[in-house]
């Protein structure tokens, strides 16, 4: 097991590392007018990485890089998962990329290897994997929020999020190097067996979780450490905005998952305190601000803040049928995430960017069809029946009951009740008032089809979910989690 | 296997509705009315066996449907009927095309999703209904508020912004802390159907809570005194159709809820708090019937009669006695006819004149004595006069009141005198006297459309109020089995 190098842990990884820099160089013989090659190239690596997982998908778990990297279930359908949701970002933000030149070879290998970041932080079985992933992810984002090279917007939007984020990833490392110290390994199971092994949490590691909690706390946009999370979404252009809010919650949630539970599930008790804390703030705080707003990318950023505190709540539960519901959660979220941004992308065309909330105002006169859209998706995020939206919360919700904790299911529902306030206030946008931009709505054939399917999925998975319901909770058995 | 009837009551409608938004565009608004028409009309049609083939000597659920949904929560797609609520099934149906008819010429913008809207919101009431699983009605019970909030949002009158908000808020409000309640049941009982809750234990301290959770989720949707604002806004700027169907069926539904949950699931709680309700539902019969009387808007004022009408019900349903509680879904049945039918009146004279205050009116029965001769019949109703259905359920709580404490039964009966007072001094000074004005000189009597509407409804009240047995026979078995159940202590 440990010791052996087995290459195959990693075949993804390699494929999508091989694939960007095969792209990077092919980029520079590709003319100006035709980028859509390497688009195309990009789309086609994403399809070829999710073959070659399926492929290699097994039910046990496989390390590899002499401990370095772990192939398990939970693994495969996270990668799968950020594939997806990266190729969705890509078709949803093609024209909106075209008429702001950043369909440009640069950003699209920049995406990739902020995937390939991802999948190092859904893979890692080590602190410092771990830690490598999360930056190479990062750095990434922050050249591609500054993208659009002559927005000052951008580049301070850029600015902040390095800033914050250095700042956050330094605290992660001072706690993981804590956690070292009392354990005297950076191997999560290694670790997990040392914290097992104490009777009570020493103090210096209790000190040392608290900095990673707070580090997993800023990447997960949980209070009081999403400051970034308005700035950055509203700064960034649209289509990057899109990336960072969707696939990066998936590889955060995994990093979480593999420190919080792979390694530190002996300190549960610890952790769990931490995060009550953070999952009350963020529900409260995420949706009080969120009213405020009138820019539909800082709405979605409080409502993103929102919904990770409602992730927490199934995760705080730190046992395996809370991290499923969380798991499902979070699944959730990003696919109503991406149709969300996607129909913001849908709006905005060449010099015009849809961020207004009054930009929405009678959409259903415009388009029923997209507002229909609209409306799924404000109401999966509202987590009101028949959508999948209120499912996530359901699970979530029935979690921490079943857990013990109805004060926080309470907390839980009555901030949802405030959430739904601002999402109606959408509908009531593109339903009750009339339109004020006339202009046609004009979209590829590609991102209507993919468009279409995501937002009838948050229908079709809200009336029927036991299929994913049933994946999630199979995904971390056969992953041995507690 | 038999004919899956409930399932047909759900899904007709839903399916006419996601059909009529398809197939229809705006310009061709006629073919969008035709087919609504036709899936309302076979959506009714479905739910007739229902009456015919029900069986009225047990208290069983009866077309029961039952497949697995979601097992990993034990969640399953559980449908049955008891006398309780079969009749509502049918009065959803039978109402919903009443509505689709009403809108006919009344609604000309966006005319496709508009009945779509009703239709889908139909079969969700049907699904409300006939749930025997826990997390199956929240759904429907939360979905129906979509296709309402868009209904009084986009066909509503001035301030419908408001009201499909204050709409929305107020009745979300309720029911999440009754999702909070039914996890909770779950987690104690491993199931979430509605008949395992009916034997399981709880302490009192636990019943109380989950009766608040329940009671505002129910209390909300009656309304009940004092969550009740949401309904006079929500009906004033509601178009006609949707507060046909929010008096006739919406209400219904949160009075529905006490008797399948609150009563049998925490029935030592609900004896416990049954003075609470008794209170608060004599505030609403009187005190909301004195509002209504000095109201000069004539939907706020029917909208204010509705809660005390719903006063008599909730009433009847604490008094735990077979009297009161069928007396209490005779009131519910009653109501959904003539609150539908004073509905339809107003309207017809606002798609005229476009008011609804009283005072632009007067001497209506001048220029409208057909019309005239139905509000007559309906106003009555509405003040509960012997003869019509409105007097039934009132006099069964009424006695069943009475046989409690003679002091409750006399708060009760002051209402019909303060309901002949609100209704008939309306009727007086709309429909006699001097014709008040030129819009109503030029008003024209009802067409063949309206006639027919007002009609069937017509017909529907007399005989429920001249022969009731029907009705109150198929409640019978069901409600005397409730009975027991409330009667056992779950301590």
């Amino acid at each position: 097991m440990l010791g052996q190098l087995n290459y195959w842990a990693a075949l993804p990884e390699i494929v999508i590392l091989a694939a960007a820099s095969l792209i990077l160089l092919i980029d520079l013989f590709v003319p100006e007018d035709r980028k859509y090659v390497t688009y195309w190239l990009t789309q086609l690596t994403l399809l070829v990485a999710t073959c070659v997982t399926l492929t290699t998908l097994r039910a046990t778990t496989i390390h590899g890089y002499n401990g370095m990297v772990v192939d398990d279930m939970l693994a495969d359908f996270l990668r799968i998962s950020c594939f997806i949701a990266v190729s969705l970002m890509l078709f949803y933000s093609r024209s909106y990329m075209a008429a702001r030149g950043l369909l440009r070879g640069d950003v699209l290998v920049l995406t990739l290897f902020s995937l390939l970041g991802m999948q190092v932080m859904i893979t890692g079985s080590n602190f410092l994997t771990l830690y490598l992933g999360l930056e190479l992810m990062s750095l990434s984002l922050y050249a591609l929020v500054a993208a659009q090279r002559d927005h000052p917007r951008g580049a301070e939007a850029s600015m902040k999020y390095f800033v914050l984020s250095a700042l956050a990833s330094g605290m992660l490392l001072y706690g993981l190097s804590m956690l070292y110290g009392t354990t005297g390994s950076l191997d999560l199971d290694t670790v997990a067996r040392a914290v097992f092994g104490h009777h009570e949490s020493p103090l210096l590691m209790t000190f040392g979780l608290v900095f990673v909690v707070s580090g997993l706390a800023f990447k997960l946009a949980l209070v009081p450490y999403h400051m970034w999370v308005p700035d950055v979404f509203d700064g960034a252009p649209t289509s990057v905005t899109l990336l960072i809010a969707t696939a990066p919650d998936i590889a955060a949630f995994a990093m979480t998952l593999r420190i919080l539970s792979g390694a530190m599930q002996g300190a549960a008790f610890d952790w769990q305190g931490m995060l009550i804390v953070l999952c009350v703030l963020s529900m409260v705080l995420g949706n009080l601000i969120a009213i405020a707003q009138v820019n539909i990318k800082r709405m979605l950023a409080y409502s993103t803040i929102a919904n990770m505190g409602y992730m927490a709540l199934g995760f705080l539960t730190a046992n395996r049928y809370g991290f499923s519901a969380a798991l499902f959660y979070i699944i959730a979220y990003v696919l109503t995430s991406l149709a969300s941004w996607g129909i913001v992308l849908l709006l905005s065309r060449q010099g015009f960017e849809a961020d207004r909330l009054d930009d929405f105002k009678g959409l259903n006169a415009r388009s029923p069809w997209w507002a229909f859209m609209m409306l799924l998706v404000m109401f999966s995020l509202a987590g009101l029946p028949p959508t999948l939206g209120f499912y996530a919360k359901f699970v979530v919700i029935e979690a921490a009951i079943n857990d013990g904790f109805v004060w926080l299911a309470v907390i839980a529902v009555v901030m949802s009740l405030i959430g739904a306030f601002y999402y109606l206030r959408v509908v009531k946008l593109m339903y009750f008032d009339a339109p004020v931009d006339t202009a046609p709505i004009t979209v590829r054939g590609d991102t209507a089809v993919t468009l279409s399917v995501n937002g009838l999925l948050l229908l079709i998975l809200g009336v029927l979910p036991q299929q994913l319901i049933g994946l999630c909770a199979i995904v971390l058995t056969q992953s041995n989690f507690p | 296997m038999s004919t899956p009837y409930l399932s047909l009551a759900i899904w007709v409608p839903i399916v006419a509705g996601i059909v009529v938004l398809f197939f229809s565009r705006e310009r061709d608004a006629n073919f969008a009315r035709w087919l609504a028409l036709i899936g309302a009309v076979a959506g009714f049609l479905v739910t007739i066996p229902l009456y015919l083939y029900f069986d009225t000597t047990t208290p069983a659920m009866q077309f029961v449907e039952y497949a697995d949904w979601i097992p990993r929560f034990d969640i399953h797609y559980h449908l049955g009927v008891d006398g309780i609520s079969v009749l509502f099934v049918i009065l959803n149906s039978f109402v919903t095309v009443l509505v689709v008819w009403a809108g006919w010429e009344v609604i000309q913008v966006r005319v496709a999703q508009y009945m779509a809207a009703f239709l889908i919101m139909s079969g969700l009431m049907n699904a409300v209904f006939s749930a025997l699983d826990g997390i199956l009605f929240y759904l429907v019970f939360e979905a129906m508020l979509i296709p309402m909030y868009l209904i009084i949002g986009v066909w509503g009158g001035p301030n419908r912004v408001y009201a499909a908000l204050k709409f929305f808020l107020y009745t979300i409000f309720g029911s999440l802390l009754m999702l909070v309640a039914l996890i909770y049941l779950y987690s104690v009982s491993e199931t979430f159907e509605i008949l395992a809750w009916y034997k399981v234990p709880l302490a009192l301290s636990t019943q109380i809570l989950l009766w608040v959770a329940f009671f505002l989720a129910f209390a909300v949707k009656v309304p009940m005194w004092p969550i009740h604002t949401w309904l006079p806004d929500a009906h004033v700027e509601a178009p006609t159709g949707g507060s046909v169907v929010l008096a006739a069926i919406t209400l219904k539904i949160g009075a529905y809820g006490f008797v399948r949950f609150i009563l049998p699931i925490l029935p030592d709680a609900s004896r416990y708090l049954s003075g609470f309700v008794i209170a608060l539902s004599l505030i609403a019969i009187v005190y909301i019937g004195f509002v209504a009387i000095v109201q000069a808007d004539m939907k706020k004022l029917v909208a204010y009669s509705s809660i005390s009408h719903m006063g008599f019900v909730t009433l009847g349903f604490f008094m735990f006695s077979v009297l009161g509680i069928e007396g209490g879904l005779a009131q519910m049945l009653s109501h959904g006819f003539v609150s539908a039918a004073m509905f339809l009146c107003i309207g017809v004279m606002y798609d005229r004149v476009h008011s609804r205050q009283i005072t632009d009116y007067g001497g209506v029965v001048n220029t409208m004595p057909k019309f005239a001769a139905f509000m007559m019949l309906f106003a009555m109703a509405n003040a509960g006069l012997p003869g019509t259905s409105g007097f039934v359920g009132e006099f069964l709580v009424i006695l069943a009141a009475v046989k409690v404490n003679f002091w409750i039964g006399f708060g009760a009966a002051v209402s019909l005198i303060l309901g002949a007072a609100y209704t008939l001094w309306m009727y007086k000074r709309v429909i006699f006297g001097e014709v008040a004005n030129e819009n109503v000189a030029k008003m024209k009597d009802i067409g063949s459309r309206e006639f027919w509407l007002l009609g069937i409804i017509a017909l529907a009240v007399l005989f429920m109020g001249v022969w009731p047995k029907p009705f109150i026979d198929v409640m019978h078995t069901s409600v005397t089995e409730l009975l027991t159940v409330v009667g056992r202590s779950k301590l």
